[in-house]
C-alpha cells in the first residue's frame, strides 16, 4: 500500500543570525501492506508527522521515492490525494461551522456531487455517533467529538489509506478507548490506517506492525511481538540506592544468567536475563550477601520501551 | 470546468460564514460612512467646489477606492485564523484546484466591498451626487479589481508571514504611502511637482484618476481605461502570485 526508499527532508531554520539546517527525515525505508494498522512510534520531533506530511503531498521530500496507494509520490502528487485521507494533529474543523457543513463541504471537494455528498455526511454522522450533534457548531464540541469529526473528514471520500497523526493525543482515556475502536473498524471496513503515536500501549495494543523512529530515522520494523522478542528474555530492575549501584553492578557483571546490564540514573540497575523466574532468586543471593540494601525488585516482560530503549539508548517515556 | 465548480464551491462556503456573521460588512462600512458625514462637508470650500454635489463627486470616488484597498487588504487576518484551525491544510489535501481555494475567497470579497460600495453610494445620492448607470457600473468594476487584487495579495502575504502580528505592521506600511500617493482623500492636482510625479508610479492613483473620470461623467476620458486597464493587470498578477502560495507547502 506505502512503499518508500530513502525519503529524505530537512528544514533551515534561523537562530538569531545562523541559518541552520535541521534533517528532519534522514532516509526513510518503509513498506506498509494493505488492510493494516501501521504504527509510528517515536518521541516528538522524531520526525514522524514530516514523514506523514510527505506521504500526504504536503510537503515535497528532498529526496527519496515513494508510492502510495498505487501512485507515484513524487510524479502524481494528484492522484496520491485522491487515493488517501490525511487528518492532522492540531486539528481541521472551523469553530463556526456544523459538522454536517465540514463533511459536506470536504467530499465536495474531492470532487463528489451535491447529492451525494449529503448522503455520505449523514452516514459518516451515524457511523461515529454525531447525528445528534450533526448541526451545531463545531465551536460547541468536545474533544473527543471533534477529533470524531476530523476522522470523518478523513474518510468521507472512502479513501484506499488514510493517516492519522496522533489520532489520540490529549483524549481522556475514555474517548482514546473510543477511538481505538474506531479506528479498528477502519481497518474492518477494509482500509488501511497509518497512524503516528509517542504512546507506547497504544503501538502496542493498536497497531499490527510499527516502525519505532528516532532522530529521523527508523531504528525498527515490525509486529509488536516480533520487536519485543528480538529483546531475548526478561528485565530485572534492582532498586538500590547510588552508591550501592556501582558496588551491585561488578558484583552482577560477570554471573552467567546476565546477558547484559545498565544502570539506571536514579540509582538501581537493569538486568536482561533469559528467564526472570530463575534469575531473581540468583540476584537476591548474591545482592543479599554483600548486604548492599536492595529497595525492591521488579521483573519486566519487555516492552515496546525496552525495544525503544535498546535501539537508542533512551527510554521513550523519557525523551 | 473544475476550477469554475472549485471556486463556487469555495465562494459559497466563505459567503454563507459571511452571512453568518454579516455586521462585519457594517463594521467595515462604518469608517467611509463617518468620512462621508463629517468630513466631506469641509470639501466645498476647501475644494472652492461650486456646488457640495461637485464636491462629492471629488471626494465619493476616492473614498470608494479607499474601501477597497482596506477592505482588500486585511482579509489576511481571516486566512491566518483558517490556517491556525488547520482548515487550509484539510483543504490543501484534496485535489481541490489551488488557484480555487484563493479565488473562491477573493470573490467573497469582491461581493462584500460592492455591497459597501452600493450604501455608500446611496447615501451619497442623498447628498445630491448624480452618476449615470453605466458610469457607476464601470467605477464598480474598476473597485471589484481593486479589490480582488488587494485580497489576493493580502492572502498571499499571510500565507507566506503566518502570524498576525508580522501582517498588521506589514499591510500598515504599504497602505499608508499608497493611500497618501494616490490623492484619495484631496486631488494631486493640489500636489507640488515633485509629489505628482512619485504619485504617477502608484497604480493606485490611476485607478482613482480613472473612477474620479466615471463619476464626473467622462467616459471617454483615457483615464478611464488607463486605470482599469492597469489595474486589471495588477490585480492578474496579485491572484497568480497568490495562488502560487496556496499551492507551495504551507502550515
Amino acid at each position: 500500500m506505502i512503499e518508500t526508499r530513502g525519503l529524505r527532508k530537512s528544514f533551515r531554520s534561523r537562530e538569531g543570525r545562523q541559518t541552520k539546517t535541521v534533517d528532519a527525515v534522514r532516509g526513510v525505508d518503509l513498506k506498509v501492506t494493505e488492510g493494516e494498522i501501521f504504527g509510528f512510534l517515536g518521541p516528538n520531533g522524531a520526525g514522524k508527522t514530516t514523514t506523514l506530511r510527505m506521504l500526504a503531498t504536503l510537503i515535497e521530500p528532498d529526496g527519496g521515492e515513494a508510492t502510495v496507494a498505487g501512485a507515484d509520490l513524487r510524479k502524481d502528487p494528484a492522484e496520491v490525494r485522491r487515493r488517501i485521507g490525511y487528518v492532522a494533529q492540531g486539528g481541521s474543523t472551523w469553530d463556526e461551522s456544523t459538522a454536517r457543513e465540514e463533511l459536506v463541504l470536504h467530499a465536495r471537494m474531492y470532487g463528489i456531487g451535491k447529492a451525494d455528498a449529503h448522503r455520505r455526511a449523514a452516514r459518516a454522522l451515524d457511523a461515529f455517533q454525531l447525528t445528534e450533534y450533526a448541526d451545531r457548531k463545531c465551536k460547541t464540541y468536545s474533544g473527543g467529538q471533534r477529533r470524531r469529526v476530523e476522522i470523518a473528514l478523513g474518510i468521507i471520500h472512502e479513501p484506499q489509506i488514510v493517516f492519522l497523526d496522533e489520532p489520540t493525543s490529549g483524549l481522556d482515556p475514555q474517548s482514546r478507548a473510543h477511538m481505538w475502536e474506531e479506528i479498528r473498524r477502519l481497518r474492518a471496513d477494509g482500509m488501511t490506517v497509518f497512524i503516528t503515536t509517542h504512546y507506547l500501549e497504544e503501538a502496542d495494543a493498536l497497531c499490527d506492525r510499527i516502525a519505532i523512529m528516532d532522530h529521523g530515522e527508523v531504528v525498527a520494523e515490525g509486529t509488536p511481538a516480533e520487536l519485543k522478542r528480538e529483546i531475548s528474555g526478561d528485565v530485572v530492575l534492582v532498586g538500590l540506592d547510588a552508591a550501592a549501584t556501582a558496588q551491585a553492578a561488578r558484583l552482577l557483571d560477570g554471573e552467567p544468567y546476565v546477558n547484559k546490564l545498565e544502570s539506571v540514573e536514579e540509582g538501581g540497575l537493569r538486568l536482561y536475563v533469559d528467564e526472570g523466574a530463575t534469575a531473581i532468586p540468583q540476584i537476591l543471593r548474591r545482592v543479599d550477601t554483600a548486604d548492599l540494601g536492595l529497595s525492591s525488585i521488579e521483573l519486566h516482560r519487555p516492552s515496546l520501551d525496552d525495544v525503544f530503549l535498546t535501539k537508542t539508548g533512551r527510554s521513550l517515556r523519557e525523551s | 470546468m473544475k476550477l469554475a465548480r472549485d471556486t463556487w464551491l469555495i465562494f459559497q462556503r466563505q459567503l454563507q460564514l459571511l452571512l453568518r456573521n454579516p455586521v462585519w460588512v457594517f463594521v467595515g462600512v462604518f469608517q467611509p460612512v463617518m468620512y462621508l458625514l463629517l468630513f466631506a462637508p469641509l470639501l466645498k470650500p476647501a475644494l472652492n467646489a461650486p456646488t457640495q454635489a461637485e464636491a462629492y463627486k471629488i471626494f465619493v470616488p476616492g473614498l470608494l477606492v479607499l474601501l477597497a484597498i482596506f477592505g482588500g487588504l486585511f482579509q489576511g487576518f481571516g486566512l491566518i485564523a483558517e490556517l491556525r484551525a488547520g482548515v487550509i491544510e484539510r483543504s490543501r489535501v484534496t485535489p481541490v484546484s489551488r488557484l480555487a481555494l484563493l479565488l473562491g475567497r477573493s470573490l467573497r470579497d469582491v461581493v462584500s466591498l460592492i455591497v459597501q460600495a452600493v450604501i455608500i453610494t446611496l447615501l451619497a445620492l442623498l447628498f445630491d451626487l448624480r452618476v449615470s448607470l453605466v458610469d457607476l457600473l464601470l467605477a464598480y468594476l474598476m473597485l471589484a479589481l481593486i479589490a480582488l487584487m488587494t485580497s489576493a495579495v493580502s492572502y498571499g502575504i499571510a500565507l507566506k508571514v503566518k502570524s498576525e502580528d508580522a501582517l498588521a505592521p506589514l499591510m500598515n506600511t504599504v497602505a499608508q504611502p499608497v493611500l497618501l500617493l494616490s490623492g484619495i482623500l484631496l486631488p494631486l492636482t493640489f500636489a507640488p511637482g515633485w509629489l505628482q510625479g512619485i504619485a504617477e508610479w502608484n497604480p493606485f492613483s490611476w485607478a482613482v484618476d480613472g473612477t474620479r473620470a466615471l463619476f464626473a461623467g467622462e467616459l471617454g476620458d483615457d483615464k478611464v481605461w488607463q486605470g482599469l486597464g492597469i489595474i486589471a493587470i495588477l490585480a492578474a498578477a496579485g491572484v497568480f502570485w497568490a495562488a502560487r502560495q496556496f499551492a507551495r507547502s504551507v502550515r
